[in-house]
């Protein structure tokens, strides 16, 4: 990493995306927490690793904008107005979650009113839904852009390539990030696809795409600003390929000893939090009372999500038939 | 008022809500500039234009994603699935996606999903398939199969005005066999609501899609021999009209459950169960299915005649079931 290519980026901008990165991992980390203690059932799916993708990319949405994210993008959902709240709340199986207890953790974490899609564990589902999205903006004629997010495990779904082919073909305004972080749960990249990288994959659709280093967020963000640009102006859909590694298990019963532990201690090397906060120490954006500043504002955050989580009523048990139907 | 064959009428309805309602549009395979390959949505191409008709490439899982990535954005996406069969290459976008989403976090997803299907036509195995039981077996998901013209339009109407994911089969089998009256206007046809087709007081058949056509047939052939049959043309099978099974069940104390789809696992098994449950007191007969045999639907004439309930296997059904 240079440090020329943050130096076009105002510094306040830089300390709210580190600000995101750290906010996604302490409620990862809480969320971890609060289930090895048993306060909910369910299941977390770690962000380790995930955070410089998910904040890189849904940083550059604006209002109207749509994104259909999924289980390791919990960054994209804090930065497009999901609160920790909602959030602890949802994992929780409270009535104050977007799913008042009907979905688990970060399934069904929608919110039109935010333009977010609730996802299934179909995946990649979403690629479907935010192409859909993108034709709704095609069909006003409005100048907006879908982003939406799947893994190097549901690149090998046949839908994947579907909804590819597809988005490729309408010219649609819509970005799709493969999030490759080498394991799709216990089966490595190698197992999955032949190919070094699965942006060339995006050529066979006519479109263009990229491969980039996951753990850089300046590098997501250029290559999302890049490619949104691109949706805009009409020029259809683009493959980001980021990569990475999944620096815990699949979820949080997995300790994931089938990850060589050589590949684990480089990769962690790379953390991506970590890179980015001694790349902003180092150009002095950064330094320890702002890091400190933003550590008591996560906190403080944190705590009053969890607070507002627990003090949400549990679902009445009279509600379970309610809502299969839309009445109007 | 205008006579219409039950395929005039599900393209009336499809010109007269697109008309209606700019957010309406139509997406599928070769539905645009060839007109679908039943002539479905002749026309609509023509006058709608390829944003509104959209041709789609041989993806049904995708462009089931795309309409329901669109309905949530507030279109009313009106998918053509060429042939029912084809449904189940597009089915994790309908029955996991459509079909849970209002309950889990309480998006709409207003779209319909019209397919030709069922037999009769000797188009084999994968151009005839009954599969309204997997549907109806997802929550969240309306299924719509009219018997007529007059009810294909008006609950074509319904289901895209409708709030939910609907599916919307129509038995291919009536495109072009009969024409009846059909108003000029719009109109709609309550979603969830049973017809009489014919009124009895020895035994109900209770049926739906071209099966009715063969019910009363049936009838009419069994009034000659003092056999009095009431026929119920169920018209959805999901919201379910169970009162108006109920009233006629209670009424004739004998039941005919009669489809095109297979035996094992088939609505007429919900059907003969709600029977049992709530009139058991007043049968007298246990309540009785007729429909095809546990096998693919066969290709070769003799072999689908022998797959397939019609109105000579109905009438002996119902002879022997008034018999006990």
């Amino acid at each position: 990493m240079s440090a020329d290519s943050i130096n076009k980026i105002p510094g306040k901008k830089l300390l709210e995306l580190l600000y995101w990165m750290m906010l996604t991992r302490r409620i990862d980390d809480r969320c971890e927490a609060l289930f090895k203690q048993g306060r909910f059932p369910g299941g977390i799916f770690s962000q380790e690793g995930h955070e410089a993708i998910s904040v890189g990319s849904a940083i550059l949405l604006e209002e109207g904008d749509a994104i259909a994210p999924m289980h390791r993008d919990l960054g994209a959902y804090l930065v497009r107005g999901m609160s920790p709240g909602r959030i602890f709340a949802q994992a929780m199986g409270r009535q104050g979650s977007p799913s008042g207890g009907r979905d688990v953790n970060t399934h069904g974490l929608g919110d039109l009113s935010l333009r977010i899609f609730g996802y299934v564990s179909h995946l990649p589902q979403s690629m479907g839904i935010a192409l859909g999205a993108a034709y709704s903006f095609l069909y006003r004629k409005e100048d907006r852009v879908a982003l939406t997010y799947f893994g190097d495990g549901a690149s090998s779904e046949g839908g994947c390539h579907e909804a590819l082919n597809l988005a490729a073909v309408l010219k649609a305004p819509v970005v799709f990030i493969l999030e490759n972080n080498q394991y799709a749960y216990s089966t490595p990249i190698e197992k999955q696809c032949l190919v070094e990288n699965l942006s060339i994959r995006a050529e066979g659709y006519g479109i263009p795409g990229v491969t980039i280093d996951g753990t850089d967020v300046i590098a997501v963000m250029e290559a999302t600003r890049e490619a949104i640009g691109r949706a805009r102006a009409g020029d259809g859909p683009t493959l980001i390929e980021c990569k990475n590694l999944r620096l815990k298990g699949h979820a949080a019963h997995d300790p994931a000893d089938y990850i060589p532990p050589g590949l684990l201690k480089r990769w962690k090397k790379r953390d991506p939090i970590s890179l980015f906060r001694e790349r902003l120490e180092n150009s002095g954006i950064l330094d320890g009372n702002k890091l400190a500043e933003l550590q008591g504002r996560i906190e403080a955050e944190i705590e009053e999500g969890v607070e507002w989580a627990e003090a949400s009523p549990w679902p009445e048990a009279a509600t379970l038939e309610k809502d299969v139907f839309s009445d109007a | 008022m205008p006579e219409l064959s039950y395929l005039e009428s599900i393209n009336q309805a499809l010109h007269q809500e697109m008309e209606r309602d700019e957010n309406v549009f139509i997406l599928g395979e070769d539905v645009g500039e060839f007109g679908g390959a039943f002539k479905a949505t002749a026309g609509l191409y023509e006058k709608f234009g390829s944003r509104r008709v959209l041709d789609t490439p041989m993806c049904e899982w995708a462009f089931i994603g795309l309409a329901n990535g669109a309905a949530m954005m507030g279109l009313k996406p009106v998918v053509e699935i060429q042939f029912a069969d084809f449904i189940s290459t597009g089915f994790d976008p309908i029955v996991q996606y459509a079909a849970t989403t209002h309950y889990r976090w309480g998006a709409k997803v207003p779209l319909v999903i019209r397919a030709p299907w069922g037999g009769g036509a000797c188009a084999g195995p994968f151009h005839s398939q009954c599969k309204e039981a997997w549907f109806a077996h997802c929550p969240g998901l309306k299924v719509v199969i009219p018997s007529t013209p007059h009810d294909a339009k008006g609950l074509l109407i319904s289901a895209i005005r409708d709030p939910n994911p609907v599916i919307f089969f129509e038995p291919k089998y009536l495109y072009r066999r009969e024409k009846m009256e059909v108003p000029l206007e719009t109109y709609s046809t309550p979603i969830g609501e049973a017809a009489v087709r014919r009124e009895g007081s020895d035994l109900s058949i209770i049926t739906y899609g071209a099966m009715v056509l063969e019910a009363v047939e049936a009838a009419e052939t069994l009034s000659v021999e003092n056999i009095s049959c009431e026929v119920i043309d169920l018209r959805t099978l999901v919201p379910l009209d169970k009162k108006a099974v109920l009233d006629s069940v209670r009424k004739t104390s004998r039941a005919l459950i009669v489809h095109e789809a297979v035996k094992t696992g088939g609505f007429g098994a919900e059907i003969a169960a709600i029977i049992s449950e709530e009139a058991f007191d007043v049968l007298d007969a246990p309540p009785a299915r007729l429909t095809a045999p546990d096998t693919p639907v066969p290709y070769s004439p003799p072999l689908e005649k022998a797959f397939r309930p019609d109105a000579g296997k109905i009438a002996a059904r119902a002879r022997q079931l008034a018999a006990y």
